[in-house]
């Protein structure tokens, strides 16, 4: 609580060194320096700092705020108990929402924001707000300082003989060198090695192709122009244990085109009567790509927009994709099933290191 | 008009008029654009379906599909689309379309239910399709809604959203938000493939599993669908989320902190 004048605030020999003296040279030359660091303004008070009612009001603002804060923690407690984790109730404008997670979200909310609120208020109502100056001191230690420090080092090398027994050196040197050798052993346990995982799926000559909705083979006549149908190798269940990481290589994406819109020769020989299976893994980091446009027969990966001609063996038209969907090569057997002729001719999904 | 005139100089003068102007164009083109051709035939007699059709196709519909409904460079071909198709497409008011573009917007219906009936009949006889499902087919009600669930994500969800919210394409067009889609609607779309979106037929999708797609829809974005953790930001997860956070959240948060630290109220005016 000061009234105290601008003067005796920030007096002459409290300021920077650097404004007295520029206030000096500009003196001297006699015309202003334009760049005169103008110094703190004149301190002035707050109504809190003079009128100990206007003081007594801020004080009762803060303790209501905190007060409101305590409310809210109660009322957060109490929700917690009295709302059942799945009653639903309608908030405008919300929409339906679980009464427990809104309840006990604007309760916390409002608990900690009174709680900084207050802190704020109190802070620039009633804390002296009085501008001081405090000088930066210099970074470097002082000159006896370093020296002393200096010296102890030599000594201390001196005294361990660091230099003159250069057996301990090096030996001291090989060992602590050596140790981190056993973290990379360990690091070899962290896994088995991919082998050729990679490069393999569950595909091969005669396996049928499973569709994905109904767990029925797939005859061509299933497949329209048009049509968009996701396929796994028969054999693989859901509740297989290595389920996820078969399909995650293995998951197939059927189309029918028309067999004059196909302008890769290679295409229209994998195919059956314009019916074309490809991988559904980007090339790019995996996601799966089986955003297909009909008219365009462009498929779009979701994750960062690659997109790949279905007419032109998945040929890569856009985005970060490196090579084109991998196409497994199909045909019908005697049952009139759809088969698959071999396993992909090239590793499925995302590029890596050795893939070449 | 003295104080117009003041204020005509104001820097933002220029966007007022120019918001007007456009308010007004736009405004003109919704009341008078479409209902030139929702007068084209009011006397629907029942007697030949077929014909009445034809009539309401020569109208509505020839100057793109063709007089034949074979289709121009305009528009595509519709024999062999079916029944379905047309009446998705007349009954969510994507066609007649309004002009040329990426794709045909959903908007209000231009044709009574009747007139849509008729021009799906004329199609229909034009070459053989999907036909009009009937409601046990759609009916979302007794439908298995979690299976529904597994089959939209992995039929529908990469590219309407896990949810039914919708997405981006390629080249401006988009996969429609299916929030109040009819049921009708939704079993149409998927058995004919509207526009770039693939077909679903029978023999990959049976009926049933149509069924419980549709119920699942209408349970995620119905009326009485629950949204426990509040507001779903568009369904889109982290991306919207996040942004909601790193822009509102954080934009807040600067703007306590220049007001903390900015001067206190003096006691002197200056």
């Amino acid at each position: 609580m000061s009234s105290q004048g601008p003067d005796e605030n920030v007096s002459e020999d409290k300021q920077p060194e650097e404004r007295r003296s520029g206030v000096e040279r500009a003196g001297g030359g006699g015309a202003p320096d334009p760049f005169a660091d103008p110094g703190l303004p004149p301190h002035e008070p707050r109504i809190q700092d003079i009128d100990e009612g206007a003081a007594k009001r801020s004080e009762r603002a803060v303790a209501l705020l905190f007060a409101i804060s305590m409310l809210a923690t109660v009322a957060f407690i109490a929700s917690y108990v009295a709302f059942p984790i799945d009653k639903i109730v309608y908030v405008w404008p919300i929409g339906r929402v679980s009464a427990l997670n809104l309840s006990l979200g604007v309760t916390l909310g409002i608990a900690l924001f009174c709680i900084g609120a207050g802190a704020v208020h109190w802070a620039r109502t009633l804390m002296s707000d009085q501008e001081m100056i405090d000088e930066r001191h210099s970074v470097a230690a002082e000159p006896e300082m370093e020296a002393k420090v200096k010296s102890d080092f030599v000594q201390g090398a001196k005294e361990s003989g660091f230099g003159r027994r250069k057996l301990i050196r090096n030996t001291m040197f090989g060992a602590v060198a050596l140790v981190p050798l056993s973290g990379v052993v360990l690091l070899r346990d962290l896994g088995p090695l991919p082998e050729n995982k990679l490069r393999h799926t569950l595909w091969s000559k005669g396996k049928l192709l499973v569709n994905e909705n109904t767990n029925q083979p797939l005859r061509p006549e299933d497949i329209s122009v048009g049509s968009l149908t996701f396929a796994k190798p028969e054999g693989l269940e859901e509740d297989d244990h290595d389920f996820h990481s078969e399909i995650a290589k293995a998951s197939l994406m059927l189309v029918r085109l028309e067999p004059n819109d196909i302008k890769d020769k290679r295409e229209l020989d994998w195919s059956h009567e314009g019916i074309v299976a490809y991988s559904k893994i980007c090339t790019h980091v995996g996601c799966p790509v089986s955003l297909y446009e009909q008219q365009t027969h462009h498929v779009l990966c979701p994750c960062h927009q690659s997109t790949f001609d279905l007419t032109d063996g998945a040929r890569v038209l856009f985005g970060p994709a490196g090579h084109p969907l991998p196409q497994l090569k199909i045909s019908v057997n005697k049952d009139g099933y759809l088969e698959a002729q071999d396993d992909f001719q090239e590793p499925v999904g995302p590029s890596f290191w050795e893939r070449g | 008009m003295k104080k117009l005139s003041a204020r005509r100089r104001h820097p933002l003068a220029a966007f007022v008029v120019l918001l007007f102007a456009l308010a007004v164009t736009g405004g003109l083109y919704t009341a008078f654009a479409p209902s030139g051709e929702a007068k084209a035939d009011q006397e629907s007699s029942q007697s030949l379906a077929i014909e009445e059709g034809k009539k309401l196709y020569d109208v509505g519909c020839s100057s793109c599909h063709g007089t034949g409904g074979q289709g121009t460079t305009d528009g595509p071909s519709l024999v062999g689309v079916g029944a379905a198709a047309v009446d998705f497409q007349v009954g969510t008011g994507r066609m007649p379309m309004q002009q040329q573009g990426a794709q045909a917007p959903s908007k209000p219906k231009i044709y009574e239910q009747s007139e849509i009936d008729q021009l799906a009949s004329y199609v229909a006889s034009l070459g053989s399709g999907p036909s009009m499902p009937t409601k046990e087919q759609y009916d979302p009600s007794g439908a298995d809604v979690a299976n529904g669930g597994e089959l939209f994500r992995t039929n529908c969800a990469q590219c309407h959203n896990f949810t039914g919210q919708g997405g981006a394409l390629t080249h401006g067009k988009t996969a429609p938000n299916l929030e109040g889609v009819e049921p009708k609607h939704i079993y149409e779309a998927m058995q004919t493939g509207p526009q770039n979106m693939p077909s679903f037929t029978d023999g990959a999708l049976p009926e049933k599993d149509k069924k419980d797609i549709v119920a699942y829809v209408k349970e995620a974005n119905g009326e009485k669908s629950e949204s426990p953790g509040g507001f779903a930001l568009g369904g889109f997860g982290p991306v919207s989320e996040g942004m909601f956070a790193w822009v509102f959240g954080m934009g807040v948060l600067v703007g306590v902190a220049v007001w903390v630290a900015a001067r206190t109220a003096k006691a002197k005016k200056s």
